[in-house]
């Protein structure tokens, strides 16, 4: 391979258990990094990527080892050096980009002090050339004015700045490889499109290599040019985007593609059963044999060898690839569409809303005066009706969990009030809400490792709505257990055991199940499915909605991603900046005539489809603060008409499917606009 | 696929693991060894003490070492042997529960003013503060000066002053779990405060509370026998090392024996307890040496 950059041969990276067994975290893995080209490396969490991509830069966590093979840059085994050449290389040659730049900038130097460092250390620039090169490289990653960007400090940027800044370092020493773990996963969907976009601009102006590591397969089709799907520390397969992302012939890539919401089919896509097991549990046979559909005998007993298929220049591991090749035009029904029976029966009302954050100061608190008159959510008008879905959907900063929060009292309403269950006014204080209220809404949150103590077994877990709502105790408490349990599909011998022994799926499913033993009639999702993986969430959504079937809960459903909104709602309210832009049925939502911020929205999804491109349609500033006056959306709006934008509030216009839109543009002119 | 079905583990068995994993690192293994040492010497020591440890015979004024007098006699011909294999028990047993009360209302404190916050925590932290700007010796002697040395006395205010630091580890391990969901969502379902620090934060701040407990019982047992240098704490003829290192030091140029076998003693059931508390830390997975991952 002559020109290759990185070549991997055989590499396997494991560690030693307790007991003395070496367990492999990546097994046999042999790839290479051919020269301009950008690698995308996916799998899900467990798979062993970022080890990968650690050991390209030659670098092993501590408490793993190289078990066999090496990593070769330029033919010099990166593994086996001493780091004093080691440092020579990265850097200089081989830079990473991580995954939380705002956590990788130093917080008390300047953003041009930090680039001024690396410049320092990777290149043999004279002072007043380190200048230039430092607007340069703040310059190329498309940073306003550099000059002052180079005198602030990170925590004065954005996400996406920050991100930026760090491609700038990164790109200091002029490398000829470019690792990118997870780059965009903390960002906002109209963010992360950017990075994206200005990744594969690079990419394409320095002819730098690439290997993007993520679990987003959106993503990753928008800047790969390869890819390699990762599954239990294997290669299972490995060949060009568009052939890995349109017809897969592996059962684990077909099954995760299939997993995906996606937004131009409506409706709960197919799950993948199981979870990938835990390394060193397989020791013979395929790896993905549990959870495959085509599974055989064979497939039990001999592990596959990773096979060339020479004319679909692609690597692949399964005895059954051509199987999956030739069947894989057929439609099959990849998604079930939802139904809910929505009664005509209104659960919660939220009327004139406004939340805010700011303390009052002393001298207002004296003066009995209102201190803060633009809160951080303002005016929301919302009605649930009984056993629909309502999704809140924007990005961070829209005020959306902070609704949620409101609702389920843990935040006081400044102004407005909530209703629950036909006028009957929730008290905006924990506190003053009785017992039955505080059952009938329950909670669900982001992340399972947060959401459920760490030293409770699952049925202490799952016991605690159980003995405060309805006092049950001993065996009725046990068994009452053990069919709430039943109900997320998780069997009694799961009682005994700690949250640390679940994998993200199943700690989810107990927060579903401690959620539902309270039998309430709300359910607040707080992005219940954006910590887990696509085969997992898939798993998630399905069983909200099946539990929704039997129990006719109402859900609301807070989201940024408005693929699994789509997927999962009835109605979808869009919110920019604490305020509604946009609401009505999710299937008139995605339509146009739309808000220009759903359009702008709608525009930065990236779809696991290299041909898709998204639309870049507005700037990705952050903006703090709400505008005083006006409507919500002026700082960024690409269809701004005028002064009025920022003048006056504008007023709701009902499109001919019932979605209502605040915007200053006429609802017959939009959809001429967008079409 | 089978399932592996795991038994519950009682508490007994969770004990003895924890123990095991200490005892699997040397330092753990020698803390505990030391630590045991002392126990068992201080419970059995009066069945086989080879001498009356009040016996006042000038006659046997300071010898050296020898068969009949282990480790020599003292300024005022008592058994330097029998007096150090006695000479814990009292220090021993005013500093462990001590501490235990320690624990029990620091850990109480900080927990209870992590969760509330605002005004009273601000309160509450400030005496706290005040009182850590006191020296506690001159606040003990006080204390002791006024009610007496009874151990009634000792242990409620060593108790007391060796609390203060753990009011602010149990705060500050509180403020590590109290944003989590786990609380918020115990405060959305409408659970009371008690009910919260009970079942959500205390098995969360136990371990950290409970290694801080042992850290301060090694220095508790310091203070505690400053106090009885001082001529504070244990009253003669009982013997206790700090005072019997008080009685002898001015003789050590040529009576080494009478000091050095107390100093032994003593220092050794400080390490002793210093390395079951770092090992405890680290069988629990609170590591306290480990350095920051690279």
């Amino acid at each position: 391979m002559e020109n290759a950059v990185q070549q991997i041969n055989n590499l396997s990276i494991g560690f030693t258990s307790k007991k003395g067994e070496q367990i492999s975290i990546l097994k046999n893995i042999t790839t290479n990094i051919k020269k301009g080209e950008t690698v995308g490396i996916v799998g899900e969490s467990g798979s062993g990527k970022s080890t990968l991509a650690l050991a390209m830069m030659g670098y092993v966590k501590q408490g793993l080892y190289t078990i066999s093979g090496e990593c070769l840059f330029h033919s010099n085994d990166l593994l086996r050096m001493k780091d004093k050449d080691l440092e020579d290389i990265r850097g200089r040659k081989i830079a990473m980009i991580p995954q939380n730049a705002g956590q990788s900038l130093t917080p008390n130097l300047k953003i041009g002090y930090q680039i001024d460092e690396a410049l320092k250390l990777h290149t043999d620039l004279k002072i007043q050339d380190r200048n230039k090169k430092i607007s340069e490289l703040l310059n190329k990653v498309r940073l306003p004015s550099p000059e002052i960007m180079a005198q602030r400090y990170p925590h004065e940027l954005s996400g996406g700045q920050q991100q930026r800044v760090a491609v700038a370092m990164a790109l200091a020493g002029n490398p000829e490889l470019l690792l990118l773990d997870e780059p965009t996963t903390g960002l906002d969907v109209t963010t992360q499109a950017h990075v994206l976009e200005l990744l594969n601009f690079i990419a394409k102006d320095t002819g730098t290599s690439m290997v993007y590591v993520s679990h987003d397969l959106g993503a990753i089709a928008q800047v790969s040019d390869r890819v390699i799907v990762m599954y239990s520390g294997q290669i299972v397969l490995d060949g060009p985007v568009r052939r890995i992302l349109k017809n897969p012939i592996h059962p684990y890539t077909s099954g995760l593609l299939k997993s995906i919401p996606k937004l131009t089919l409506p409706g709960l896509p197919k799950s993948m059963s199981g979870s990938q097991p835990q390394p060193g549990t397989i020791t013979k046979g395929c790896s993905f044999y549990d959870r495959c559909e085509l599974a055989e005998m064979n497939c039990s007993n001999n592990s596959p060898e990773l096979e060339y298929v020479k004319n679909l220049n692609t690597s692949v591991r399964c005895f059954k690839h051509k199987e999956l090749h030739e069947k894989i035009d057929k439609d099959e029904n990849l998604v079930t569409s939802i139904e809910n029976t929505i009664l005509d029966k209104e659960m919660l009302g939220l009327s004139k809303v406004s939340i805010s954050y700011a303390k009052k100061k002393f001298i207002d608190q004296l003066l009995n005066k209102e201190s803060d008159d633009n809160p951080t959510v303002k005016d929301i008008n919302l009605n649930i009706s009984k056993g629909e879905t309502l999704a809140l959907v924007g990005e961070s900063g829209s005020g959306k969990s902070t609704i949620l929060k409101s609702i389920a009292g843990l935040l006081k309403a400044k102004e407005g009030n909530i209703k629950y269950e036909n006028n009957k006014i929730l008290p905006n204080e924990l506190k003053l809400r009785d017992p039955n209220s505080l059952r009938a809404i329950q909670l669900i949150f982001q992340n399972p490792d947060e959401s459920l103590n760490p030293n409770h077994t699952v049925e202490q877990i799952v016991s605690q709505p159980l003995k405060l709502y309805f006092g049950l105790q001993g065996e009725k408490l046990k068994d009452e257990i053990i069919k709430v349990l039943k109900k997320v599909r998780l069997g009694e011998f799961y009682l005994t055991r700690y949250p640390r022994q679940l994998s993200g799926g199943e700690k989810q499913r107990v927060a579903v199940a401690r959620a539902f033993a309270a039998k309430p009639d709300v359910i607040l999702c707080d992005e219940v499915t954006s910590a887990l993986d696509v085969s997992v969430q898939a798993a998630v959504l399905n069983l909200l909605q099946e539990l929704k079937k039997d129990f006719g809960t109402t859900y609301i459903f807070v989201s940024h991603d408005l693929a699994v909104v789509r997927a999962i709602s009835d109605r979808v309210a869009v919110l920019y900046q604490g305020r509604l832009c946009e609401i009505g049925p999710s299937k008139n939502v995605y339509n146009f005539p739309s808000h220009p911020y759903t359009e702008v929205l709608l525009g930065a999804v990236l779809e696991p489809d290299p041909d898709i491109k998204p639309k870049l349609v507005a700037e990705d500033i952050v903006e703090e603060k709400p505008p005083e006056k006006g409507c919500s959306f002026q700082g960024r709006c690409p269809r701004k008409v005028g002064e009025i934008c920022n003048s006056e509030v504008p007023p709701w216009q009902i499109g001919e499917n019932g979605n209502a839109i605040r915007c200053h543009i006429n609802i017959d002119e939009l959809r001429n606009l967008q079409k | 696929m089978e399932l592996q079905v795991e038994k519950p583990k009682s508490n007994l068995f969770k004990i003895y693991e924890i123990i095991s994993t200490m005892a699997s690192r040397p330092s753990g293994l020698i803390g505990l060894t030391i630590l045991l040492f002392h126990v068992v010497l201080a419970v059995t020591s009066p069945l086989y003490a080879p001498h009356d440890f009040k016996a006042i015979d000038p006659s046997l004024m300071l010898l050296p070492p020898s068969s009949e007098y282990w480790f020599g006699t003292d300024s005022l011909g008592r058994d330097v042997f029998t007096r150090t294999i006695l000479g814990g028990r009292t220090a021993l047993t005013v500093t462990f529960f001590g501490s235990i009360i320690a624990l029990l209302w620091g850990g109480a404190l900080g927990i209870f003013c992590g969760l509330v916050g605002g005004r009273i925590d601000d309160v509450v932290m400030r005496i706290i503060d005040a009182f850590l700007s006191i020296p506690w010796i001159l606040a003990m002697l006080l204390i002791v000066s006024l009610l007496g040395t009874s151990t009634i006395v000792l242990i409620p205010a060593l108790g007391f002053f060796y609390g203060k630091g753990i009011v602010r580890v149990a705060r500050a391990a509180t403020h590590d779990v109290i944003a989590k969901d786990f609380i918020v969502s115990a405060r959305a379902r409408g659970h009371g405060n008690l009910s919260i620090i009970w079942n959500e934060i205390l098995p969360n701040v136990r371990d950290a509370i409970m290694v801080e407990g042992a850290m301060r019982w090694s220095w508790m047992l310091l203070g505690f026998s400053s106090l009885s240098f001082l001529g504070f704490g244990v009253s003669p003829p009982t013997p206790d090392w700090g005072l019997m290192i008080s009685n002898a030091r001015g003789l050590m140029s040529f009576a080494y024996w009478a000091v050095l076998a107390p100093i032994v003693g003593l220092s050794s059931l400080i390490i002793g307890i210093n390395l079951t508390a770092d090992a405890f830390a680290k069988a629990l997975g609170i590591d306290r040496s480990t350095k920051a991952p690279v």
